[in-house]
């Protein structure tokens, strides 16, 4: 764990984006004290160009543009971590049961991971939102339902690489049962390579969240960076600092959260590094 | 021959995709709150009771739910996909009005992904770790973080509002009643932003696999063996290594063909261009649930067909595969 972690600090790139993400996640814990009238709450007077009375500007309704960048990022974090972990954990269960038992379960089970990697993801998304009606929550579900394929096959790969390995078949000759083995034996094995590829899962949840909050599929309760640059793009034409700086948030968040994915998939699986 | 069989084989594949997608379809009706025949009326109260209760009967929703599914399969297999009453039109027409910009959209910016994304990764590849390379890196990163719908607007604002280069939105000028080369010419001014605001992701995505494919190839005997012949660089980067390398990113395009309609969705939204997406955007702002469950089959046996002509370029660059 401590040459892994070495080796994610010799990556200057990952190290970077660590520490915009550190800032991201300050900014958010800090922002009560920053804003503490929030981020619908008028602010000034309409759209005012960034200056030092408003840093980033203020929007048609006379909001400030910087407090509601400091609150999306709160959103996108939110459900950017949560639809990635439930995918990384409903696909991890999958491909460990495909993985482990193989045979019938395995075609199944890996038929409906190749469907749900062809269908059109965003549209599939979309519908689930409509059909849930526009939350936190049925956003998050909707991210997680197309994300998790991917995560799917990776462990299923790996399980089926681990399967004759001689700690599994000892396992099997000490009479283990079938979930421990999997739990307790083969899922440790396949963390590191869940955790690479989990964090850029990340990133792509927030572009996800940004495109459906965009469309306005969004909570209409939550203020989120889509939102903004929809919001937004009415006085596009007059006032192009109500859509360029929430975007540029994205922009950020997203390249930082990738710039950290591949500095952990480096760490973590050094061989890969020498195919 | 064995290739032939190998294609029959991907495509006894796809038919059960495109039966999953109806499978799915009416799983998301019944999880739709309200009664089914409301959802495939479209927006609730905007349909007449006559036509709710024609609905009823036809889809046989007074009966069993298994008969219902058979009834609904029979009808979207005809291309009976329901009514929307808010466009006044049969949801199939609707879709395949749309159709056309749709592709036009999406085969332009996937074709020059595919070219540019294929031609940078090489030359990243070929002058590696050079400030070529690393240009290239730095740039491909960016593209990949940035959210399609917010490159739109930006090039709007930069080549439209400042430069006024470029027409913010539309398919074409029709005020100017252009016809032959002149409408294609202005139909393809219109293109150049939504094409590049879809395709820049894209563009990234294949230069970062293409890259990686040609480095795996430097080391292989076969590179080796041409370059003891004597032959040149160009004649072993173009001549055997490009073939080789561009089989992943083929399947990769392949994978990435259903996210490319999603993009669509986005970017033909902030460009109101006249396809599916504008569509399905309006769909969504009246919650006319059954023209998006439409527009869903649709684009999904779309990205079917597309996965299967991906498959056939494949079989024909790689004479290996065999079933």
């Amino acid at each position: 764990m401590r040459a892994a972690l070495k080796r994610f600090a010799r990556n200057r790139m990952a190290v970077l984006g660590a520490c915009v993400i550190g800032v991201v996640a300050l900014l958010t814990a800090l922002s009560p004290l920053l804003y503490p009238a929030g981020a619908f709450t008028l602010a000034g007077p309409p759209l005012q160009p960034p200056g030092m009375r408003y840093l980033l500007g203020t929007d048609a309704l006379g909001r400030d543009v910087a407090a509601g960048v400091v609150a999306g990022a709160r959103t996108s974090l939110l459900i950017g971590l949560s639809a990635a972990l439930s995918a990384v954990l409903f696909g991890s269960l999958i491909g460990a049961l495909a993985g482990y038992y193989r045979g019938a379960t395995d075609i199944v089970l890996m038929r409906l991971t190749e469907f749900f990697q062809t269908i059109p993801a965003f549209l599939l998304a979309m519908l689930l939102v409509v059909i849930l009606s526009p939350s936190v929550l049925s956003v998050i579900i909707a991210i997680s339902a197309v994300s998790w394929p991917g995560i799917a096959r990776l462990v299923r790969g790996e399980f089926v690489a681990l399967g004759g390995r001689e700690f599994v078949l000892a396992s099997i000759g000490l009479g283990a049962s079938g979930p421990r083995i999997i739990f307790r034996h083969l899922l440790p094995n396949c963390v590191s390579a869940i955790i690479a590829v989990g964090s850029l899962l990340v990133a792509s949840a927030i572009l996800l969240e940004s495109g459906l909050a965009f469309l306005g599929l969004g909570d209409p309760n939550v203020m989120s960076w889509g939102l903004l640059i929809s919001a937004g793009r009415v006085t596009l034409r007059s006032a192009w600092w109500v859509c360029t700086f929430p975007g540029i948030a994205i922009l950020l968040t997203v390249l930082s959260i990738n710039l950290i994915g591949d500095g952990l998939n480096e760490a973590l699986n050094p061989r890969l590094r020498e195919r | 021959m064995r290739r032939w069989r190998y294609f029959g084989y991907r495509l006894a594949f796809a038919l059960p995709v495109v039966f999953g997608i109806l499978v799915l379809n009416f799983f998301l009706i019944q999880l739709a709150p309200g009664d089914a025949a409301s959802v495939l009326a479209g927006e609730s109260g905007a349909a007449s009771p006559e036509y709710t209760a024609m609905l009823r009967e036809k889809f046989g929703l007074d009966r069993p739910l298994l008969e219902q599914f058979w009834a609904y399969i029979g009808n979207a297999l005809q291309f009976n996909l329901g009514y929307s009453f808010r466009n006044d039109s049969p949801v199939f027409e609707l879709i395949l009005a749309r159709l056309g910009p749709t592709l036009l959209l999406m085969l332009t910016a996937f074709g020059a992904a595919l070219t540019l994304g294929t031609a940078l990764g090489v030359l990243a590849a070929v002058a590696r770790n050079s400030w070529r390379d690393a240009l290239i890196s730095v740039v491909t990163l960016i593209c990949y973080a940035t959210p399609v719908f917010w490159l739109g607007l930006m090039l709007i604002v930069v080549f439209s509002v400042n430069l006024n280069w470029l027409p913010t939105s539309g398919f074409e000028n029709i005020a100017e009643g252009y016809e032959g080369w002149e409408r294609w010419v202005d139909i393809g001014r219109h293109l150049i932003m939504p094409g590049t605001a879809l395709g820049l992701f894209y563009l990234a995505l294949y230069t970062r696999v293409m890259r990686a494919s040609m480095l795996e190839q430097t080391g292989m005997d076969y590179v080796t063996t041409a370059r003891a012949k004597g032959q040149t660089e160009r004649k072993i980067v173009f001549g055997h290594m490009l073939r080789n390398a561009f089989l992943p990113v083929l399947t990769m395009a392949g994978v990435q063909a259903g996210n490319l309609i999603g993009g669509s969705v986005v970017v033909e939204t902030v460009f109101g261009w006249p396809g599916l997406g504008t569509l399905a955007f309006n769909a969504l702002q009246s919650r006319d649930l059954n023209l998006l469950l439409g527009i869903f089959f649709i684009s999904a046996s779309l990205v079917v067909i597309i996965n299967l002509v991906v498959e056939l370029l494949t079989i024909t660059l790689d004479p290996r595969i065999q079933a």
